[in-house]
C-alpha cells in the first residue's frame, strides 16, 4: 500500500493550506488594488492602509501561498522519485508548524508597521531568524530523502528545488543582516547604493529561484505525470537548468538601470537578462512538448489545462522580462505600473495556474478519488486565466501611460502634464484591475470549495467501504 | 541501463550523487553575487565623495575631531539624519511610503526638470536600509526637501485630496497623536552609530529632546531634508 510507502500527511497539510493561503493573499491583493482605485477605502485606519497591506499582500502570495505549494509539491515529488518515504517526518512537520507560525506572525507584525522595508523581506529580526530554521529544516530533509532514495539518478524536478534551496539560503541570509535596535526593530547593516545592490540581488532571485526554480521543479514532476507522457528532453533540461541557475543570480541589477548603482553592475544585468531568454524558454518548451502526441487531452483534462497555460504565461513573462530589462525600455517602464503587470503576468498566470495543476493533481493522488466537480475545475481555469489577462492588460496600458506621460513636453518644449495629472488618469486602469484581481480571487475560492468537497467526498467512501467491510 | 551515461561524466555524477550536485550549486550559484555586489563595496567609482569630497559633510574628519549636527547649516554636505529626522524616517518606513515614492532620480531632462539633479549614491550613503524605492504611485521624493511648507506637508498627511484632489493617497490622521519615544530613539541611534553612522556623542543625546513630540512633526522634517544637504553644482559631472 502506498501509505505505508510514503508520509504523505504533512503534504495533505500543506497542500490544504496552500489552497487557503491562494484565497487569502489574492483577497488581500484585490483589496489594496481597489485603494488605489478608490482611496476612501483605506478608512484611515493605519493597520489598513495600503503601505502596510501591500508587504502583507506580497508575504501570503509568495510565502504562504508559494511557500505551502513548494513544500507540498517537494515533499510529495521527492518520495515518488526516489521511490522512498521523507528522511524525517517529523522534522517536515516541525516544517509545516513553523511556516504557519511565521505566517502568522507576519499576519500580526506587517499591519502593524513592524517592517524591515526591503520589499519580500519585510519581516523582522526575529521572524527571520524563525525563517533561516524552518527553511533549513526544510532543505536538510529533502536533501536527505534525495540521498536514500533507491533509483540510481536524481529527477530533475529534484535539481530544480535544491538550486531553489541553495540560492534561497544564500539570498535570506545576506539580505536578512541588521544589527537589531529592539524586539520590533532593526537597520540594514548595508546603507545606499550596497544596500540596493544586495536587496535586489535577492528581490529578482527570489523570483528567480523561489518563483521559477521552484515552480519549474513542480512542472517538471506534475506535467508528465499529469500528461502521463515521459519529458519531451532530458538534455534541454540539463542545459536549460544550468544555464537557469548560473544566469539568473546575475539579473538583479537590471532593477536599479539609470539610478546611482555604477553603469557597468547594471550593463552586466541587463545583457545576462536578455540571455535569459535561451534557458527560461528552454524550460517552457521542455514542458509544452511533453504533451507532443497528447494535445487532445486538453479536450477533456482541465488539470492539465493549468499546467499548460501556465506555460504559456511562463513563456510570455520570460520574454517580457528581458525586453523591459534592455536600458531604453527600462527607462519608460521602470517605476510604473508595467512592472506590477509583468510581476502579475508571472505570479498569476504562471505560479499560481502551474500550482494550482499541481495542487488538483495531488488532491485525487492524495484522497484516492477525483475532483468533487470537474466543471468547477474549468470554472476556475477560466477566471483564472480571463483574470490574469484583464490584470495585466491594463497594467500594460497604465504603465505604458504613465511613462509616456511623464516624459511628455508640449510645443513649447515645457512638460506637458503634471504628476497628478498622470495619477488622474490611471483611475479607469486601477478599477479594470481590481476586478481583473477579483475574478482570478473568485477562482481560487472555487478551488477552496471544491478541494473541500473532495476531500468531504474521499471520506465518506472511506467510511462506506469501511462499513461495507464490516457488514 | 542505470549504469549507462547519456550526457558527460560530471553530469551523471551530480545525479547519482545529492552531495555533489550541492557543492556544484553552492560553488555556481555564489558567482554572480560575488561579481556584481563584493565590488561596490571598495571601486572608488561607486560613491562620488571619492572624487567630490565636498558633497560629503566632515567627510574627512576624524572620529574624534568630528562636530555635532547641531553645527551644520544646509548646503554644508552630506550628513547624517538628526534625532528628529532619523524617528520621521522610521516613521516613513514603518508605514510604507517606500512602496508608491521613489527616493531615487534618474539622469533624463524630464526627471530634472520635475524632480531635480540626478541622485547620487554619496547621497544614501548614511541610509540604513535604502529607501530608493521600486514604483512611482505618487512623485519622486529625493528631492522633496524645501519645495513645500511645513504647513502644506501636515494638511497633505492628514488629507491628502484636500490639497491635491486627484491623489490616491491615504489619510494620515493618527501621526497627529503618536509621539516618538526618545528612549527607544536613542537605542536606534546608537544601533545606526555601531554600523558605521558617524554620530556624536551629542548627537545621539540628542533624542532626549524629540521624546514626546509628534510623529508628524518628525516626518515633516525628514521630508524636508531630503535632496537639500549636497550643494550639488550645475555643470559638474559627478558620476562621469
Amino acid at each position: 500500500m502506498e501509505e505505508t510507502k510514503y508520509d504523505f500527511d504533512v503534504v495533505r497539510w500543506f497542500s490544504i493550506m496552500a489552497v487557503v493561503y491562494l484565497v487569502v493573499g489574492t483577497l488581500v491583493g484585490t483589496f489594496i488594488a481597489s485603494q488605489l482605485a478608490w482611496p476612501f477605502l483605506n478608512f484611515d485606519i493605519a493597520e489598513l492602509t495600503f503601505g502596510r497591506l501591500r508587504p502583507l499582500h506580497t508575504n501570503a502570495v509568495i510565502f504562504a501561498f508559494g511557500g505551502c505549494t513548494l513544500f507540498a509539491t517537494a515533499f510529495y515529488s521527492v518520495q515518488r522519485t526516489g521511490s522512498t518515504s521523507l528522511w524525517s517526518p517529523k522534522m517536515a512537520w516541525f516544517t509545516f508548524w513553523g511556516w504557519n507560525l511565521i505566517i502568522v506572525a507576519a499576519v500580526i507584525t506587517l499591519p502593524l508597521g513592524i517592517t524591515q522595508s526591503k520589499e519580500y523581506a519585510e519581516l523582522e529580526w526575529p521572524i527571520d531568524l524563525a525563517i533561516a530554521v524552518v527553511w533549513l529544516s526544510f532543505g536538510l530533509n529533502f536533501i536527505m530523502t534525495v540521498a536514500k532514495r533507491k533509483t540510481s539518478h536524481i529527477y530533475v524536478s529534484n535539481w530544480f528545488f535544491m538550486g531553489m534551496f541553495v540560492m534561497i539560503t544564500y539570498l535570506h541570509v545576506v539580505n536578512s543582516l541588521a544589527i537589531p535596535v529592539s524586539l520590533f526593530k532593526s537597520y540594514s547593516i548595508f546603507s545606499g547604493v550596497q544596500d540596493a545592490m544586495i536587496q535586489w540581488w535577492w528581490g529578482h532571485n527570489a523570483v528567480g529561484f523561489y518563483l521559477t526554480a521552484g515552480f519549474l521543479g513542480i512542472m517538471y514532476y506534475f506535467v508528465p505525470k499529469q500528461a502521463n507522457r515521459p519529458v519531451f528532453s532530458y538534455r534541454l533540461s540539463v542545459l536549460h537548468f544550468w544555464a537557469l541557475m548560473f544566469g539568473y543570480v546575475w539579473l538583479g541589477a537590471h532593477h536599479l538601470q539609470y539610478t546611482a548603482l555604477p553603469d557597468w553592475t547594471g550593463s552586466i544585468g541587463a545583457a545576462v537578462s536578455l540571455a535569459m531568454i535561451i534557458p527560461s524558454w528552454g524550460g517552457a518548451i521542455n514542458g509544452m512538448m511533453t504533451l507532443s502526441g497528447a494535445w487532445d487531452k486538453l479536450r477533456e483534462d482541465y488539470i492539465l489545462r493549468f499546467m499548460i497555460m501556465s506555460l504559456a504565461f511562463y513563456a510570455m513573462s520570460t520574454f517580457e522580462g528581458p525586453v523591459m530589462s534592455a536600458k531604453s525600455v527600462n527607462a519608460l517602464s521602470h517605476y510604473t505600473d508595467w512592472t506590477v503587470g509583468h510581476v502579475h503576468s508571472g505570479a498569476l498566470g504562471w505560479v499560481a495556474m502551474v500550482s494550482a495543476g499541481a495542487l488538483y493533481h495531488m488532491v485525487e493522488k492524495l484522497w484516492g478519488t477525483k475532483m468533487y466537480s470537474a466543471t468547477l475545475v474549468n470554472v476556475h481555469f477560466w477566471t483564472s486565466t480571463i483574470g490574469t489577462v484583464i490584470y495585466i492588460t491594463a497594467m500594460w496600458v497604465s504603465g505604458i501611460m504613465q511613462g509616456l506621460m511623464w516624459r511628455d513636453y508640449d510645443e513649447f518644449g515645457t512638460l506637458t502634464y503634471t504628476f497628478a495629472e498622470s495619477v488622474a488618469a490611471m483611475h479607469p486602469y486601477y478599477a479594470m484591475r481590481a476586478i481583473g484581481g477579483m475574478i482570478f480571487w473568485l477562482g481560487g475560492a472555487i478551488m477552496l470549495y471544491n478541494v473541500i468537497m473532495t476531500i468531504r467526498q474521499a471520506s465518506a467512501q472511506r467510511s462506506s467501504t469501511a462499513a461495507a467491510a464490516t457488514a | 541501463m542505470a549504469d549507462k551515461i547519456h550526457s558527460t561524466k560530471l553530469q551523471d555524477k551530480a545525479e547519482r550523487n545529492v552531495f555533489v550536485m550541492f557543492v556544484l550549486l553552492l560553488v555556481l550559484l555564489s558567482v554572480g553575487g560575488l561579481v556584481e555586489i563584493v565590488p561596490l563595496f571598495y571601486l572608488d567609482d561607486t560613491m562620488e565623495h571619492n572624487r567630490h569630497p565636498e558633497i560629503v559633510w566632515q567627510g574627512n574628519v576624524a572620529k574624534e575631531d568630528r562636530k555635532d549636527l547641531s553645527t551644520w547649516k544646509p548646503g554644508d554636505g552630506i550628513r547624517p539624519y538628526t534625532a528628529l529626522e532619523q524617528a520621521g524616517r522610521d516613521v516613513y518606513i514603518r508605514e510604507g511610503c517606500y512602496l508608491c515614492h521613489s527616493q531615487q532620480i534618474r539622469p533624463f531632462r524630464d526627471e530634472a526638470e520635475r524632480y531635480g539633479h540626478y541622485s547620487l549614491a554619496s547621497e544614501s550613503m548614511y541610509d540604513h536600509p535604502f529607501q530608493w524605492g521600486s514604483k512611482r504611485t505618487g512623485p519622486d521624493l529625493a528631492r522633496v526637501g524645501g519645495k513645500y511648507s511645513d504647513e502644506w506637508h501636515v494638511q497633505h498627511l492628514l488629507a491628502p485630496r484636500s490639497v491635491v484632489p486627484e491623489s490616491v493617497m491615504p489619510n494620515y490622521p493618527w501621526l497627529m497623536e503618536n509621539t516618538v519615544d526618545g528612549k527607544q530613539l536613542k537605542k536606534n541611534l546608537e544601533g545606526l552609530r555601531m554600523i558605521g553612522v558617524p554620530y556624536t556623542d551629542a548627537d545621539i543625546a540628542a533624542a532626549a529632546e524629540v521624546d514626546g513630540k509628534s510623529e508628524m512633526e518628525a516626518l515633516v522634517a525628514y521630508l524636508q531634508v531630503l535632496g537639500t544637504m549636497a550643494n550639488l553644482k550645475e555643470g559638474v559631472d559627478y558620476r562621469e
